[in-house]
């Protein structure tokens, strides 16, 4: 019996198996931020414990800081004190921090691919639920909580129960304006948001194969949002290309020998999954969520759905609450529904081939009146990419706010909020409540459709728009 | 962490399926170092509206909350669980729960245990005839008791075997260092470092 590409990256990690305990995992890659870490080095200090591996460890200060004013002091204390307990941390332990200010500064899920340190077959973990993200090289890539945040700096280790595994095969080709986001949004819509839950999820097919890592990262990093444990996807040509000449790939004879072994790491023919979902690219078309989760989906071209439309007495009471949340009346086409802000960014569309996209959009386009376009890159290194592209030129001349880099209005620990009531357009990934701002309400979006949006002040796919004169 | 065999109380009944972290603990409370004090945080948003269950004064004691299916979706924070323990709640009843948040509960001292929806439905209907209602989650035996109600709940072996003898993880990994010692010696010397 064969094994899947997860199976294969497991048991080469398995420091210790003795059932029914479940197996200690070695972590190759440990990335650290500043909200989720100040508890964990804490910890260590009450027990007189070290960081068993500081050179297996990345810190880097994304979720809190401003994207404007990077040269000025935090201004909200609170704040300040969280990345200032990152710095202190960092130089107590020994390890290395990308502060806000250095040039490899960025969200943390944009920072370890775009360095070379997400590599096929590693383990990766971080005290954020979208590690997901680093599945896309072939990675196992996962989300953990502070107390294992401290337990991996103590010991480089993890105690994990083995997970089922599933395979997500996409056949054909996407349609032209159809995106990564758009493919992740309708399988959400589909198994919900617990579909996924206790499985690390391979994602397979000529679709997936013929998208770029960024899009790869994008349908990863978005794994967490229906359930699963992890998402993962074949290492092949594209990974490697992508990889090589990065700052902390492999060089020489070690580039060699890691590439042999990358190519091992694919599900064999004869293995098994535990589930499997087969779904037809050419059947998706822009999607947009109406809910305040997000599987509460539906194509852009759809109206808002009515409660009526569940069966499950769960998912209408769920429904009902959903839209009474956002303000939407049931058979309102989503095309009409208007925005106040949008915004371009986040772990999950906030690297250069999500600006370009976004750039091919407004290119002699200007935002609408009433509308505001926040574009955040995911790193500094991807701002000045975009800049040296002559991106922040369309994006300022269209009328867009050009930041910089963080996880910004995603999350809205910055100041980067939406406020009570205000609706938003986001190429995030979380639509929960106040999720950008107490009361803010958000519809998750692809970067064209985003782009788009922003041009026509409601929701819209490039399509939609006047040609440019 | 404190050992936990079995703990009565009475319970909070919260009607909403898909409750994520966000709710549990809006990101505008997690700026703080500490692991303790995120209790005005917990339902941040939701807490607002007097009428919300947690401001009921007939549930101001409960330490069981009877969560719908889907609870702790969405962001790893660890502080979804403090600021639930900070409120005074030991255990979490549910039928699903997400993964992240189900793993932190168990590293934390929050007992998160798996029931039928049927049996959180027939617990909501009891405490909300009655808030004085006891309850009693037996980890020992697997088991949720109010009234003429029995049910077994589910929980993996290694969370059950670490509560119920209140282990701390890391000094069990440690006590094996030599295995992690000689996994590392293993390793290829190709894998990234990073310094």
């Amino acid at each position: 019996m064969g094994r899947t590409l997860a199976e294969k990256v497991w048991d080469e990690h398995v420091v210790r198996s003795a059932p029914p305990a479940p197996d200690l995992l070695y972590v190759d890659m440990h990335l650290i931020h500043e909200v989720t870490s100040p508890q964990a080095f804490d910890g260590l200090r009450l027990a007189g414990r070290r960081v068993r591996r500081p050179d297996l460890t990345l810190a880097t200060e994304d979720h809190n800081v401003p994207t404007v004013d990077a040269h000025l002091p935090i201004a909200d204390p609170v704040s300040r004190t969280q990345v200032e307990t990152l710095r202190k941390n960092a130089a107590e332990f020994g390890i290395r921090l990308h502060p806000l200010g250095d040039v490899e500064q960025g969200i943390v899920h944009v920072v370890g691919p775009q360095l070379g340190l997400t590599q096929p077959g590693m383990t990766i973990v971080c005290g954020d639920s979208h590690t997901s993200t680093h599945g896309a090289f072939g990675a196992l890539a996962f989300g953990i909580g502070t107390s294992e945040v401290e337990h991996v700096l103590a010991t480089q280790t993890l105690p994990q129960a083995r997970p089922k595994t599933m395979a997500v095969t996409v056949n054909g080709t996407l349609s032209d304006g159809v995106t990564a986001k758009d493919l992740i949004l309708a399988l959400i819509s589909r198994t919900g948001t617990g579909g996924g839950q206790g499985y690390v999820v391979e994602y397979r097919g000529t679709a997936i194969e013929a998208l770029s890592m960024e899009g790869r990262m994008t349908v990863c990093n978005m794994s967490i949002e229906w359930g699963a444990k992890a998402g993962m996807i074949a290492p092949d040509q594209t990974t490697f290309d992508y990889i090589e000449g990065r700052p902390e790939a492999p060089k020489g004879a070690d580039w060699d020998a890691a590439v042999e072994y990358w190519k091992t790491l694919v599900t064999d023919e004869d293995a098994g999954f535990d589930k499997e979902v087969v779904i037809d690219a050419s059947e998706v078309t822009p999607f947009v969520t109406w809910g305040t989760n997000p599987g509460q989906g539906v194509p852009l071209s759809d109206a808002v759905p009515s409660p009526d439309d569940f069966a499950d007495e769960s998912d209408r009471v769920a429904a009902q609450k959903a839209l009474e949340y956002m303000d939407l009346t049931p058979g309102t086409p989503m095309r009409q529904v208007e925005v106040d802000t949008v915004f371009v960014g986040s772990c999950t569309n906030g690297r250069i081939e999500d600006l370009r996209l976004a750039a091919e959009v407004l290119r002699g386009r200007t935002v609408a009146d009433n509308t505001r376009l926040l574009v955040v890159p995911g790193s500094v290194r991807v701002r000045l990419e975009a800049e040296a592209e002559g991106l922040h030129e369309v994006f300022t001349a269209a009328g867009a706010e050009w930041r910089g880099a963080g996880c910004s209005m995603c999350l809205g620990m910055n100041p980067d909020q939406l406020e009570p009531g205000e609706r938003s357009a986001s190429t995030s990934n979380r639509n929960f409540e106040g999720r950008q701002g107490k009361g803010g309400r958000t519809h998750l979006v692809s970067v064209p459709v985003a782009a788009a949006t922003a041009v026509a002040g409601h929701l819209a796919s490039p399509a939609d728009l006047p040609p440019v004169a | 962490m404190d050992a936990f065999t079995t703990h009565t109380g009475t319970a909070l009944p919260l009607r909403r399926s898909n409750v994520d972290t966000d709710q549990i603990i809006p990101a505008v409370y997690l700026k703080r170092v500490t692991r303790t004090g995120f209790e005005d945080g917990l339902f941040g948003a939701w807490r607002v509206d007097p009428d919300f269950v947690l401001n009921r004064p007939e549930h101001q004691e409960a330490s069981i909350l009877l969560a719908g299916p889907d609870f702790g979706t969405g962001s790893s924070r660890e502080h979804a669980v403090w600021a639930l323990m900070d409120h005074g709640f030991r255990v979490v009843l549910s039928s699903r729960f997400a993964d992240i948040f189900r793993g932190n509960s168990g590293k934390a001292g929050l007992l998160a245990a798996q029931v039928d929806q049927s049996v959180i439905d027939r617990l909501w209907t009891i405490v909300e005839a009655d808030p004085t209602t006891s309850i009693t989650v037996d980890l020992e035996a697997r088991e949720v008791r109010a009234e003429d109600l029995f049910a077994p709940f589910v929980i993996d072996d290694y969370t059950r075997h670490r509560l119920l003898n209140g282990l701390d993880d890391i000094a069990v990994t440690l006590d094996d260092e030599s295995s992690i010692v000689d996994f590392e010696a293993r390793r290829p010397a190709w894998k990234p470092v990073t310094q």
